[in-house]
Parts: C-alpha cells; sequence; structure tokens
C-alpha cells in the first residue's frame, strides 16, 4: 500500500511514481503543513501558537505562510514563555478552542511540564469527565553539528508515564498529517513529537483530509524470523536494517509504532508470537522507555521467546557537542543489525545446543 | 575627555578603565569575527551564536567585577566569558569539539564554563540561567563572601516566567546581584514588540523594589556608569538592579551571516546599528580626546591577534576526546 511504503529517497518515490501515476509524493514537513492548512480552514476553533511560527522559516517549514493565509489571530507567534503558554492553551481548549502549540524543540517542554502533567492530563478526570482538553503540543528532535544535550533530546517517555496524555510519533509524511488531524479531534492533550531529519522525507500524502487512527500500529514490512519494533526516525533506520538482514537470510517484520500512548500491544504481541524474537529502536534512552513498555507488554502476554530481547538506544549519557562524540553516541541502522543477528544468533546455538546435547 | 567624563558621572575614571573598556571590546569582536572567518571552513561542528555590535555591555560591566564574582550568561555568552577573563584556548577548542576545549569538548559553543573566573556554566535554555545566577548570589551571601553576581540574559529571557521569579527572590533576600539585559530587540527572528505590550524591561524593577537602569548598550562608558552603581548596590547589601542595555547584533541569530538577505529583519535596521558601533565609536572619542593613541591601539590589536592565533592553532592540534569520554562525566564521583 502505497501509505505505509517507506521510501529511501526521492528517487526511488520517483521511480514508484512510474507505476502508479496517481501517487501524490510531500515531504514530512510539508504534510505537517498542509495538515494544520486544513484544520485551520476546516475548524473555526483552531488556532496555531508558537515561538517563530510566524517567522520567515516557519518552524522548518511546518508553518511557512500559515499567518499571511489565515491571519494573526489564528496563527500568532508567541513570547518565550513555554509554561505560561501552554497554560493560556489548555485554559482555551476547556473553553471551546483547539489550540496546536508548537515547540522547536522537544527540550523546552520540560518548562511547560506543569502545565501538561498537573493541567492539561488531568482536566478531565478530575472534573469526573466535565471537560476536555483538545490541544495539540508539537515538539522536535534536534541532532547533529553539536545541538548538544539541551538541544536534541527525545522525551516521548516522559510523556507515556502520564495516563490523560497521547502520545504520537509520526514517522512518514503520510502519518504526519493523518495523525495531526486524527491528534486534533480526538479532544484529549497529545503530545506529537517530530524528529527533524525525517522533514524533507518523501512520501504519498493524499491531498484530501483524512486520519490515522491515534493507537494503530502499522507493518512496515512483513517477515517471519524477528520483530524490529521502531519510533519516528529509526523506522528508516530499522526498515534499511531489514532489507541489509534479508541478504543475510533473516526475514525480519518492522513495526511503527507510530502512537506510543495508546500503544498497539496486539499487533506487537501477534508478530512476536510468530517469529520469537524482538529488537525495539528507540530515539531516546533506555531506562523506562519505549523498549522497557513494549517488553513488559509482550511478556505480560506470556509470548513464548526464542531468544533474549534486545533494546536499541541512546547510551547512558546526555548529548555530546563534539563530532568524535557524537558519531559514537547515535545508534543506526548497524546497532540494529547488530541487535537482530544477536538475537537471531542466540536462538541457532540454543538450537544447536539442542541438537548437540546427548540424548538421554 | 574630563568634559564627556563628568556628563557620565564618572569623573574619576582613569586612563587605564578607558583602555580595558577599549581592549576588551576588541578582544570580543576579533574573536567573534574569527569565528566568522573560520565557520565556512567547517570545523567548528556547533552552533554560534555572535555577539558582535553588543560588546559593550560584556565589557562594561565585567570591568567592576572580581575574578571570585560570579557570571551567568546564555546561548550567546562568549562575550561575556571572554569579558570576565576566560582564556581564549580553551573556548575555542570547545568549539571545536576538542579534549582540551573548556567543556572538555562535550558542550560546545553554547556551553562555556570558567570556574577560575566564576564561570559556573552557560545554559541555551533560555532564561535557564536567570534562577541559577540568583543561587549563586544566595550562596555566596550564605557563606558571607562580598561576591556579586552579574546575569546576562536577552530580551527574549525576559519573557520568560523564570526572570519574576527569580528577580523577585533576589529581591526579597537583597541578593548581591545585577540582571543585565542585552536588549537586541529580536529574539531569534520575533521583535520585542511582538512579544511584550510595554517594551520597558528596566521598568520592572520598580515593582520588585529594585533599581532599574535603561542605557544605551552600544556607550561602553553608560553602560560602565550603570554597572558601576548596580555593582557598588549589591556588594554593600543593597541588592539586586536590573540594567537594560539597548543593543543590536549584528549577525543572524546563529551562524556567522547576516540574516537581512533571508528576510529575517530590514537591513536599513542593520545599516543603522552599524553607524552606532560601541567600537568605533569609542575609538573615534579616545582618538579625539587623547585618551589613547593610534599606536597604542594598534598595540592592542596585535597583541589579540596574537593571542586569537595561538588559540586557533591549539583548537585544531587538539585530539578529539577518545569515545570512552562518552559515558565519563555523566555522575560526579567523590573523590575518596
Ligand atoms: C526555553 C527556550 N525557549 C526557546 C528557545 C529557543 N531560542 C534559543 S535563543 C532564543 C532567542 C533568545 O532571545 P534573547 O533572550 O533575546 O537572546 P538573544 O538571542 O537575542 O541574545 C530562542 C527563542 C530556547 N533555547 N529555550
Ligand atoms: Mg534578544
Amino acid at each position: 500500500m502505497p501509505w505505509t511504503k517507506i521510501y529511501g529517497s526521492r528517487t526511488e518515490f520517483d521511480k514508484a511514481l512510474k507505476d502508479k501515476p496517481g501517487l501524490r509524493g510531500i515531504t514530512y514537513k510539508e504534510a505537517i503543513r498542509e495538515a494544520t492548512a486544513q484544520l485551520l480552514s476546516t475548524d473555526k476553533s483552531v488556532f496555531v501558537i508558537g515561538e517563530g511560527v510566524d517567522d520567515s522559516g516557519g518552524v522548518f517549514g511546518t508553518t511557512k505562510g500559515l499567518q499571511e493565509e489565515f491571519g494573526k489571530e489564528r496563527v500568532m507567534d508567541s513570547p518565550l514563555a513555554e509554561n505560561g503558554i501552554t497554560g493560556v492553551c489548555v485554559g482555551a481548549a476547556a473553553a471551546g478552542m483547539k489550540p496546536i502549540l508548537v515547540h522547536m524543540r522537544t527540550d523546552f517542554l520540560p518548562i511547560s511540564l506543569d502545565q501538561i502533567l498537573n493541567h492539561a492530563a488531568k482536566w478531565h478526570y478530575m472534573f469526573g469527565g466535565s471537560v476536555n482538553i483538545p490541544l495539540v503540543i508539537r515538539s522536535i528532535i534536534g541532532r547533529g553539528w553539536g545541538s548538544a544535550a539541551q538541544h536534541s533530546q527525545s522525551l516521548q517517555a516522559m510523556f507515556m508515564n502520564i495516563p490523560g496524555l497521547r502520545v504520537i510519533m509520526p514517522a512518514t509524511p503520510f502519518d504526519a498529517k493523518g495523525l495531526l488531524i486524527a491528534a486534533l479531534r480526538d479532544g484529549n492533550p497529545v503530545i506529537m513529537i517530530e524528529h527533524r531529519w525525517l522533514y524533507d522525507h518523501v512520501g504519498h500524502v493524499p491531498e484530501e483530509m483524512y486520519e490515522v487512527p491515534l493507537g494503530k500500529a502499522v507493518v512496515r514490512k512483513a517477515g517471519k524470523d524477528a520483530t524490529i519494533v521502531a519510533v519516528s526516525h529509526m523506522v528508516h533506520e530499522a526498515v534499511q536494517a531489514a532489507e541489509a538482514l534479508q541478504d543475510e537470510g533473516i526475514d525480519c517484520e518492522v513495526i511503527d509504532l507510530r502512537t506510543l500512548k495508546p500503544m498497539d500491544s496486539a499487533t506487537v504481541i501477534e508478530s512476536v508470537r510468530k517469529t520469537g524474537r524482538l529488537v525495539v529502536a528507540d530515539t531516546g534512552w533506555k531506562e523506562c522507555a519505549v523498549g522497557a513498555e513494549v517488553m513488559a507488554k509482550v511478556a505480560e502476554a506470556g509470548v513464548a521467546l526464542r531468544s533474549p530481547l534486545v533494546r536499541v538506544n541512546l547510551p547512558e549519557a546526555p548529548t555530546p557537542a563534539s563530532p568524535a562524540l557524537e558519531k559514537a553516541y547515535y545508534p543506526g541502522k548497524n546497532d540494529i543489525i547488530e541487535a537482530v543477528r544477536k538475537t537471531a544468533g542466540h536462538g541457532k546455538r540454543q538450537a544447536e545446543h539442542i541438537n548437540n546435547s546427548p540424548v538421554l | 575627555m574630563k568634559d564627556i567624563l563628568l556628563k557620565y558621572g564618572l569623573n574619576t575614571l582613569t586612563k587605564k578603565v578607558l583602555n580595558d573598556l577599549y581592549w576588551s571590546m576588541l578582544r570580543i569582536r576579533m574573536f567573534e569575527e574569527k569565528i566568522v572567518e573560520l565557520y565556512p571552513e567547517q570545523e567548528m561542528k556547533c552552533p554560534v551564536h555572535l555577539c558582535i555590535g553588543q560588546e559593550a555591555i560584556a565589557a562594561g560591566v565585567c570591568l567592576h567585577l572580581n575574578k571570585s564574582d560570579y557570571v551567568f550568561s546564555n546561548h550567546r555568552g562568549h562575550g561575556h566569558c571572554l569579558a570576565k577573563g576566560a582564556a581564549m584556548k580553551p573556548l575555542m577548542a570547545e568549539f571545536y569539539g576538542k579534549e582540551t576545549g573548556c567543556s572538555k569538548g562535550k558542550g560546545g559553543s553554547m556551553h562555556i564554563i570558567d570556574i577560575e573566573h566564576g564561570i559556573l556554566g552557560t545554559s541555551a535554555i533560555v532564561g535557564g540561567g536567570i534562577p541559577m545566577g540568583v543561587g549563586a548570589a544566595l550562596a555566596s551571601s550564605m557563606k558571607g563572601e562580598e561576591s556579586v553576581t552579574a546575569i546576562f540574559f536577552g530580551d527574549g529571557a525576559f519573557d520568560e516566567g523564570a526572570f519574576y521569579e527569580s528577580f523577585n527572590f533576589a529581591s526579597l533576600k537583597k541578593l548581591p546581584v545585577v540582571f543585565v539585559c542585552e536588549n537586541n530587540f529580536y529574539a531569534t527572528n520575533s521583535h520585542q514588540s511582538a512579544r511584550q505590550s510595554g517594551c520597558r524591561i528596566s521598568d520592572s524593577a520598580a515593582s520588585f523594589d529594585s533599581r532599574g537602569h535603561c542605557v544605551d548598550g552600544n556607550d561602553p562608558l553608560a553602560v560602565y556608569k550603570a554597572a558601576q552603581d548596580a555593582v557598588a548596590l549589591a556588594r554593600k547589601g543593597g541588592g539586586p538592579s536590573l540594567i537594560e542595555a539597548k543593543t543590536y547584533r549584528w549577525k543572524g541569530h546563529v551562524g556567522p551571516e547576516e540574516d537581512w538577505t533571508k528576510g529575517c529583519r530590514p537591513k536599513e535596521e542593520l545599516d543603522y546599528w552599524k553607524e552606532q558601533c560601541p567600537i568605533k565609536k569609542f575609538t573615534a572619542l579616545l582618538l579625539e580626546k587623547g585618551a589613547m593613541t593610534t599606536e597604542e591601539m594598534e598595540q592592542a590589536k596585535s597583541a589579540i591577534n596574537g593571542e586569537l592565533a595561538e588559540a586557533v592553532a591549539f583548537a585544531k592540534a587538539s585530539p578529539y576526546p577518545k569515545e570512552a569520554a562518552l559515558l565519563e562525566d555523566v555522575y560526579y564521583e567523590a573523590k575518596k
């Protein structure tokens, strides 16, 4: 299906276009911009606010030109007041608006944690369901060129811990558009985390408005030997890893979680039941995070495993600035390949061990 | 010169201070311009936020600080640290991501530290350094030290709640702090008037029962005078002051290029402010009044050039950190 396909590059997409001339290819950032524009034009209660949303660059192009199109009242620059402005959005949402709040970096979200955790996430429950908070908070993970410790964090795990929040991390242009639209219509506070390296990724995106349902993972590649669960940018690394492993005769299934909370454990469990092997690749740190949660769900389901599970994550350290350390810091395709080999190898060794053991 | 100094209320100012002001501004300017020159080589692999055009503020404030006084700064921190006495070598090496950098290559240009000169680290989270600076002042007052803490931040940081919370606490406890707001009218590409209704930053001091000064941040003597009063007040237990110094950043928010080409700001605005160059105007004044000679200025330039050349050579020749360093220093380990 064109909308579940990951295209390695624009050339690859253009090739696909030859067979299916109906495909409409736009970039991830254009997909976000398009979804936002359509939400603004179809729903008067939607507004966009954030530092630099009206800037000439338009938050890496994702809000470019929206202010000219929809006016200063509905697309507004914000003072540098993350906690306050988040609270303003929470209040506006309680009073019937649907704000899209944009942050240039995920690292600036911690300033607004009070409003996110203590207010947005609690308001519906704490008042017995009498009011809801339809709010999308977009933020971006930076990477590279010495972004360093305060401009590169993947903080999804922190938000996964909070009941009342939803967390999405689209990996493709199709999902970016569909999830953003679904998120704003969902009626709950949704944390949407984008990865800067995805912005120029091209994929098929229909022009009309559509929703990608929250809480639904997608199988990017079917396979029978090992399951790789990945999120965001790591989905692309995982697809490439799976292609390379195919040549070695290891047939991987790649699952893109898309929504981290609520997590689609059914899709993951079904896959691991089949393969018996699981690798989870996340953009963030290891402990109490995406991998830990996926594995817990698999364990709770009592899935029989053929080998120990492996997580691919950032090393246990803040992001270093030096190019020498940055290079060593980020895991990628090769680490996923190694991880899968480890699980597959383990299975083989065990099988050999069983085969070679003396029959009693 | 006396007539001019009288106007500022600086009648006892010595020739040495005038020279030091000139020297400090020039050293910052030349340092930043060296980065502009080298950045296209793409060996300095980190974002750089240059303070060209704003040098008078760091120079005018830091001349009043002792070595043990604290400075807290932000993403645009090269000038503050240089003016406080930081050497060029560890900074340059840090920007090149080298092991010999002030943060062992872990921080890059946004995260400078120089404990010896009272710089306890610069934050790239806007407003992040403000409460920390107040905390350092609290520590020094609890320890009975005479230190003063200067906190540099931008007009953008004045939007942040952290500023108000911190200023209130500093005022409440009469802490020895000088809040220095470098108002360059922009936070990235967002104009002050798009973020603040009043645009009278220094006035806010009054509601905290503290002293506010609004000065021309491109006039080193005006900054020097305001800082003199603020530091003296802080040192004698009179509590915090807020200096708002109006200025302009010549380069784009980040990187070595001017940003009018990208439509971020009008070119005429930059042209106007280039006319207000703090170094150009101060140079003219010093020469006109005979407070410094061309030869002395040339000497300063060549000395700074020498320091710069050494720093760049040092940075380039230094090794990158070893991969094992990746997992070092995540936690402090008490020395046994
Ligand atoms: C909390 C937070 N919000 C946003 C940013 C992104 N950002 C970095 S610098 C900057 C502008 C800061 O403006 P100002 O304080 O006036 O300092 P200037 O850059 O003008 O020196 C912004 C918005 C950030 N680093 N931290
Ligand atoms: Mg500013």
